[in-house]
């Protein structure tokens, strides 16, 4: 008994939950949802769909996560990932002298290519890091130059084109398709899975909800804040510039203008929605990719419904202040006293 | 004196926070051109007192009497307009703007058309710091002036000509020596005028220098007014803390060991920052128990921070163990070997929405770094012994620290030292608003610590409790080291220093 309390305690009940009651949603008024078609050896559906256009928005709410619990936000993300994608894009290169549609060769090798597009975003991050905890700006202006800059410096890199690539092996990270899935979940699963590690079998991740509960104790306590929060600017740079490669290997292309666009408010939505307090301190990675999962399948929904599409941002927006609300810690003391009649946990100890 | 010349009387005023009495039936009066002092310490309720007086909060019973006649104000804008005009400590100013602009700001003077009278303005501004015999370029951006000309400009400010009463409080806190002069001599200069002044200071020195009467608050309770020079320094010490100095105390329950060997664990030259803390030299030993004593604002929490290296001092040499080393942050600190609870458990202590185990063992975590991560198991091991040994009261080491007791808190945050094993450990207010029972074991675990031959800084403002458990005690006063104690140490002893030390008066 004690032991469903406490899971029901958890961050990421909330989102679980919505996303069920979607999930069901669609069980009774879209027909097709659930299907699942396999086609070639590859599985086609809605919910593969949600899963595969979710991945960017998954890579974005994985690095996002460490920096909110920092409290802070990095709304830089949909640019590092388009100046990602314009890295990639140069260093494979567009060549339309290629037979048959593709190209046999990449400009650079491929590890190389990509290594270097995740560089950059990285050293992107590390830029925001720098400017957020060693020179004090506030998160929000520091990283809303490089959300502005970001998008020019991604032209710089094409030269102010679209870059199309023919060259094939890039296309599978956003296109392939491994035991009947796509490839990108697989990843997906990879680097989130290496981010649970990283944040709970070293001990980055007590020093990250410490910083982001108290940044003063914290720093009483022998620890560098100033690091730890640069470290979750780095690591948000990171999962931007995979978002940016992906979406670039996904599209065939490199848009500066586009690539990513709009995507570091759908990432701060999704940490928000997965039980992550803006204010920073404990911090859900899994509530997060619930919470990105929400977010398009919510998208997917919308338009499964036929909803317009110049609607869809009004529907999201309701959904949205819904859940809002609902993580209140004002509407979640109302909803206990209702739920049981006992005083909370707060009031037991500490006489 | 004669009746004509009452400014401001306030009679009886009464001040209830929810749970608490801020203020009980407290009166003050204030003469035409007097200087008058409220002194008090931590929770007297001087700032309860002007917040009532400046309309900033609503009183709960009382009269306020301003030229004989009752006045009621609501905002700070009544008060203003009343003639009460208050200057606080942090200067609300604009840097970038002209020293006129900053004076004038929200009411310049117009033309008839409807634009800024800048000449009007100017020239007022002139006036204005004439009064406080000041001559400058009012054109100038107050940014380029130092912070006692920026305060004198706030004055300028807040003083209009129907100014009748003026509300310093802590004006001199960043100033240097020669900053605080040229302040006086302004506030000698409104006085002339006929304005009467309200100077809340921690400094005892300023306050004999430039008050003509001393009015003393203590827990919410008028104690006592008087003329500053029928009161001596040691009467008005003794009756902002509230201790009789008749009853002469002697300890004996003072933590005896072998104190013959002095081991010195730290030691600092010269140790101090400029505008916080006047430079010190500053030895800590091995198994002694270093008290720092001294007034609310003393400085003795701010030399705390130096040596823990959470300000950085100027220039001072530092050596531990007699390796010199460079403490520049609280980790540098960590790992020559201290510990540090401070003074604000909430603010600097607890991080209350983590668990008890992740509390204890951040310090420890802390200075292992990131890859070196505790096993969970071992975490849980080291937080339970502590929870055992230090009796916190809590049903499990994965209780959200936030909801522990005060008391609890404190002896977490303590845990938190323990388990790094340090050899100084700081202790700034450790007792501060935890109970009785809670306070007397703390104390028995710094003696403890001390008799394994841990260095203990303990700070605290309650005399009696650092005279009971220091070997030696440092007595801090107007933010400089002004004495040092040792052997038999007891509370008269130390109210007598901060009283008397440095003065060419011999008292008692």
């Amino acid at each position: 008994m004690d032991k469903i309390k406490a899971l029901l305690r958890r961050k990421e009940v909330l989102s679980i939950a919505a996303l069920s009651l979607l999930l069901l949603f669609n069980v009774f008024f879209t027909p097709g949802f659930f299907s699942l078609e396999l086609k070639e050896g590859h599985f086609y559906g809605s919910l593969i769909d949600v899963l595969k256009r979710g991945a960017p928005l998954m890579f974005m709410a994985i690095g996002m996560t460490f920096v909110i619990a920092t409290g802070s936000t990095d709304i830089s993300v949909g640019s590092v990932a388009a100046i990602a994608g314009a890295v990639a894009a140069q260093m494979i290169g567009g060549d339309f002298s290629a037979t048959a549609g593709t190209a046999a060769s990449s400009l650079t090798p491929l590890p190389l290519a990509i290594g270097a597009a995740l560089l950059t975003a990285t050293l992107c991050g590390v830029w925001n890091g720098f400017l957020v905890s060693y020179l004090g700006v506030q998160a929000l202006i520091a990283t809303l130059m490089l959300q502005v800059a970001g998008r020019g410096i991604a032209q710089l890199v094409t030269r102010g084109n679209v870059i199309t690539m023919y060259y094939k092996p890039f296309f599978e990270f956003g296109t392939g398709y491994f035991l009947g899935l796509p490839i990108c979940i697989y990843v997906v699963l990879a680097v989130a899975l290496i981010a649970y590690l990283f944040s709970k079998k070293t001990s980055y991740g007590l020093f990250l909800e410490s910083s982001g509960s108290n940044r003063s104790s914290t720093r009483y306590a022998g620890i560098k804040v100033q690091t730890m929060i640069w470290i979750a600017f780095a690591i948000s740079g990171l999962m931007a510039g995979i978002a940016g490669v992906l979406i670039a290997s996904e599209v065939k292309a490199a848009d500066a203008n586009n690539a990513g666009l709009n995507y570091e408010l759908d990432a701060i939505l999704a940490v928000v929605l997965g039980g992550n307090s803006m204010k920073g301190g404990r911090f859900s990675l899994a509530g997060s990719l619930i919470g990105a999962l929400l977010v398009q399948a919510l998208t997917t929904t919308i338009y499964m419904k036929g909803v317009p599409a110049q609607t869809i941002l009004v529907v999201k927006a309701v959904v949205v202040i819904l859940v809002g609300i609902i993580q209140t810690t004002n509407y979640r003391k109302l909803l206990a006293r209702f739920v049981k009649k006992q005083p909370s946990e707060a009031f037991e100890v500490g006489k | 004196m004669p009746e004509e010349k009452v400014l401001l009387q306030m009679n009886n005023i009464v001040k209830i926070y929810p749970g608490v009495r801020a203020l009980n039936n407290v009166n003050f009066t204030l003469q035409k051109g007097e200087i008058h002092s409220l002194c008090g310490e931590n929770g007297a309720g001087k700032s309860t007192l002007i917040k009532i007086l400046t309309g900033a909060e609503p009183r709960d019973g009382g009269d306020i009497f301003l030229n004989g006649n009752p006045v009621f104000p609501k905002t700070p804008m009544d008060a203003q307009k009343l003639g009460v005009s208050t200057v606080y400590q942090e200067i609300n100013l604009c840097p970038n703007l002209s020293v006129a602009e900053n004076i004038f700001i929200g009411r310049q003077p117009r033309k008839k058309i409807g634009g800024i009278d800048w000449k009007k303005m100017n020239s007022l501004s002139e006036t204005a710091m004439a009064r406080l015999n000041i001559k400058m370029d009012v054109a100038d951006a107050l940014g380029e002036y130092s912070v006692a000309i920026q305060q004198m400009v706030a004055i300028a400010r807040a003083v209009d000509t129907n100014s009748k009463v003026l509300v310093l409080d802590e004006p001199t806190s960043s100033l240097d020596t020669k900053e605080v002069r040229q302040l006086f001599h302004a506030m000698r200069n409104l006085k002339k005028q006929g304005m009467g002044i309200i100077f809340i200071s921690h400094f005892i020195d300023q306050i004999y220098e430039i008050t003509d009467r001393v009015t003393i608050l203590r827990n919410g309770n008028y104690i006592d007014s008087r003329p500053i020079k029928d009161l001596p320094r040691m009467d008005l010490i003794s009756k902002m803390i509230g201790k009789d100095i008749a009853a002469g105390e002697s300890y004996k329950d003072r933590i005896d060991g072998e104190r013959t060997e002095k081991k010195k664990f730290y030691s600092a030259k010269n140790l101090g920052k400029r505008g916080v803390i006047s430079p010190s030299d500053i030895t800590i030993n091995y198994g002694e128990v270093l008290g720092f004593a001294g007034l609310l604002g003393c400085g003795r929490t701010e030399t705390a921070r130096l040596i823990f290296g959470i300000d950085r001092p100027d220039d001072a040499e530092i050596e531990i163990k007699g390796k010199k080393v460079k403490i520049n942050s609280p980790a540098d600190a960590i790992r020559q070997g201290m510990g540090f609870c401070p003074e604000d458990r909430k603010t600097d202590g607890i991080i209350a929405n983590l668990t008890v185990r992740e509390n204890i063992i951040l310090a420890l975590q802390g200075r292992e770094g990131i890859f070196k991560r505790i096993p969970l198991a071992r975490q849980v091991e080291i937080a339970n012994y502590y929870i055992k040994l230090l009796s916190i009261a809590t049903p499990s080491c994965e209780q959200l620290a936030g909801n522990l007791s005060g008391g609890n808190q404190q002896k977490v945050i303590l845990a938190r030292w323990l388990t790094i094993n340090p050899e100084l450990l700081l202790l700034d207010e450790p007792t501060r608003g935890i109970d009785v029972g809670a306070k007397a074991e703390i104390m028995n675990i710094v003696v403890r610590l001390s008799n394994e031959g841990k260095a203990i800084l303990f700070i605290s403002s309650e005399l009696d409790e650092v005279a009971r458990c220091s070997g030696r005690v440092l007595v801090f006063r107007d933010r400089s080291l002004i004495g040092e104690l040792e052997g038999e140490v007891s509370t008269r002893r130390i109210m007598e220093t901060i009283a008397y030390a440095g003065q060419e008066e011999a008292h008692g």
